[in-house]
């Protein structure tokens, strides 16, 4: 399988309508936190198969941006759809039911449970939920072996580089459409940054599921299709990741 | 050596109805944080259904199956109560939760209003009461829709209800007027529970005498531990609920549907409460001011095992139970006679139930300066309230 980043999906279809073949589409998403205004109509769309980075220096939206599009915030105006249905209205637990997956920024692994009941709730996101499926494909063991050898421990007790394998594994037996993934790479060791990097690129290989992805790391930003740089809570450039210039990368990426 | 197993048993049997008035409250308010002063209320309903449960054995048909009642009573008590903790749930507390003050103030009020209702409930009082629920409720659903989406429909919806309960006192007090429909069922007097004959008679080992109905709420208690336990360790459904009370939101992310988890635990902590009220009948009669009596020992048990901790609230209510036992009948005196003067007075003042209860509470005050968190402090980040 072809790894670059130019692959298939940077098939000349690139510039046709957004909406037409997306599997999320933001459209004029505007949202407060109290009385400050932190999204200002944002236009955003991942369609199937793509992976999608959002960058941005701190504190301009990009988190807010994937908790609504979750549902843990609710947007004062705009639309959040995924395949074409407005969820803008459901709560989470039908969104991750709907198919989306997300590993936020600090992991929230559950902290008293076992590693291996992390992976069960994973599951909840599957047709029938934990009840009906209590099966941990092993994939996530390939993906990231580490985990197998501490099914037994608490997750609160794993370093953040297992957290993080740990979220990202948690999120995958779920069988996303759509892979959230929050500065998977923040404060994490060099050596675990490559192991993540590296099962990320092998789920969108294997899998052809797409990720939308905040993150800091140059070298992993690269690896994406397609870009969107935010600016004070507005998307302010977009463009595919080829086309990075260095001055884009100055602006928006803090490294 | 007879003094050991003495204390030991008493203990035992002071902590286990405290165990199991506490693990409800454990599973409400240590796992979900919520104040719910109508818990003790909760204990009431479930010891009024064994009442009820029991006067239907008592006579007909049943008769026969009068030995083992209590067996049926159980059940019953745990789903009525926990049907009753899910209504309060759904009513009340699901509109409070993040906010504790006002969660503790509403439900003592449903506290007070539960307790004046079985004193005062008779036909004509239910009757009333059902209609005007009734009323209130179907009303929004049959008139046009469009008359509850103005600006002024709040008054419109108030007015419904003061409308719907004008209705009910109206139909309550003309019912009121036939002798029969208008006696209460309960009254505010206590009332006695008969048990059936095996849990009256008691069961001597060496010169330790053993009542049955003490033995059998120890056993009854020990069932609840492990099935709760069990519960929540092993079930689909206690893995959403520790997951939901360790981190709410992320919980919901991962598909886990909230609400009902919530709504559930709160029934299974009702249920329990029913469960405990059941077992208190046991022991002497009940009345409306039941809860009242065991909600502050209740808190207090959880308090002092560790908020969220089940084995906690084991330790807590045991040692309460051996402590309370042990300073209430005094017998420091008897392991050692000889004891300075001023000392005996001491223990002989504090040698009656009640002044052990203050005694224990001012040592629980005084442990609870030393270790705030209680006897198993929960780890690592807290529990969200």
């Amino acid at each position: 399988m072809a790894t670059n980043s130019r692959g298939a999906l940077e098939a000349p279809n690139r510039n046709l309508d957004p909406t037409a073949t997306s599997l999320l589409s933001v459209q004029g998403l505007n949202v407060f936190y109290g009385e400050s205004h932190i999204l200002r109509d944002v236009d955003l769309t991942v369609r199937p198969g793509q992976m999608v980075c959002l960058i941005g220096r701190n504190g301009v939206g990009k988190t807010t941006l994937l908790k609504t599009v979750i549902g843990l915030l609710q947007q004062r105006g705009g639309r959040v759809q995924l395949e074409g249905e407005d969820v803008s209205s459901l709560g989470p637990h039908h969104r991750a039911r709907r198919g989306i997956g997300y590993v936020p920024q600090g992991r929230e692994i559950i902290p008293q449970l076992t590693v291996r009941e992390n992976l069960l709730l994973g599951l909840e996101a599957l047709p029938g939920g934990l009840a009906r499926n209590r099966h941990i494909d092993p994939v996530v063991f390939e993906l990231f072996p580490i985990l197998e050898s501490f099914l037994n421990r608490r997750g609160g007790d794993l370093s953040g580089g297992q957290q993080q394998q740990l979220a990202i594994a948690r999120a995958l037996l779920g069988k996303p459409r759509l892979l959230m993934l929050d500065e998977p790479t923040e404060g994490i060791q060099p050596s675990v940054v490559l192991d993540i990097e590296r099962a990320v690129k092998r789920i969108i290989a294997t899998t052809g599921i797409s990720v939308l992805l905040v993150e800091q790391h140059l070298h992993f930003v690269r690896q994406a299709d397609w870009y969107y740089a935010m600016q004070k809570g507005g998307v302010v450039a977009s463009g595919p990741t080829g086309e990075l210039s260095q001055n884009v990368i100055e602006r928006f990426l803090s490294v | 050596m007879d003094l050991l197993y003495d204390t030991l048993f008493n203990g035992l049997a002071i902590g286990s109805v405290l165990v199991l008035a506490a693990l409800g409250l454990a599973v409400v308010f240590g796992l979900m944080g919520v104040i719910n002063m109508a818990h003790g209320e909760l204990m009431m309903i479930g010891a009024y259904t064994t009442y009820v449960v029991q006067n239907l054995f008592k006579t007909g048909p049943l008769e026969s199956l009068f030995p083992i009642y209590i067996l049926i009573a159980i059940p019953a008590a745990f789903l009525i109560s926990g049907l009753a903790g899910l209504l309060l749930e759904k009513t009340v507390i699901r509109r409070l939760y993040g906010r504790p003050l006002e969660t503790l103030l509403a439900t003592w009020g449903v506290s007070l209003i539960l307790q004046q209702f079985v004193r005062s409930v008779s036909t004509a009082f239910f009757v009333g009461l059902l209609v005007a629920v009734a009323i209130g409720v179907i009303t929004p659903l049959v008139s046009p829709p469009a008359l509850w989406q103005k600006r002024s429909s709040p008054l419109l919806r108030t007015g419904s209800w003061v409308v719907a309960g004008a209705i009910g006192i109206g139909l309550a007090s003309a019912l009121g007027q036939v002798m029969v429909l208008d006696t209460p069922w309960f009254s505010a007097r206590n009332i006695d529970v008969t048990a059936p004959e095996w849990l009256r008679e008691s069961i001597s080992l060496g010169s330790l005498n053993m009542p049955t109905a003490r033995l059998f709420i120890i056993a009854l208690t020990a069932v609840c531990l492990l099935a709760v336990n069990r519960f929540l360790q092993k079930s689909v459904w206690g893995i959403r609920i520790r997951a939901v009370t360790q981190n709410r939101s992320m919980s919901s992310c991962l598909g886990i549907p909230t609400e009902q988890v919530d709504a559930l635990t709160f029934l299974v902590g009702s249920g329990l409460a029913g469960v405990a009220g059941a077992a208190l009948t046991l022991l002497g009669p009940v009345g409306p001011n039941l809860g009242g009596s065991y909600i502050v020992d209740c808190f207090m048990v959880v308090v002092l095992g560790g908020v969220g901790k089940l084995a906690g609230t084991l330790v807590a209510a045991l040692g309460i139970g051996v402590l309370s036992f042990v300073i209430g009948s005094g017998s420091l005196l008897v392991v050692w006679p000889t004891m300075p003067v001023a000392l005996n007075e001491l223990v002989t003042f504090f040698a009656t139930s009640s002044m052990a209860k203050v005694l224990v509470f001012a040592l629980v005050v005084l442990f609870l300066q030393i270790r705030p968190a209680g006897l198993f402090p929960q780890k690592g980040r807290m529990v969200e309230a």
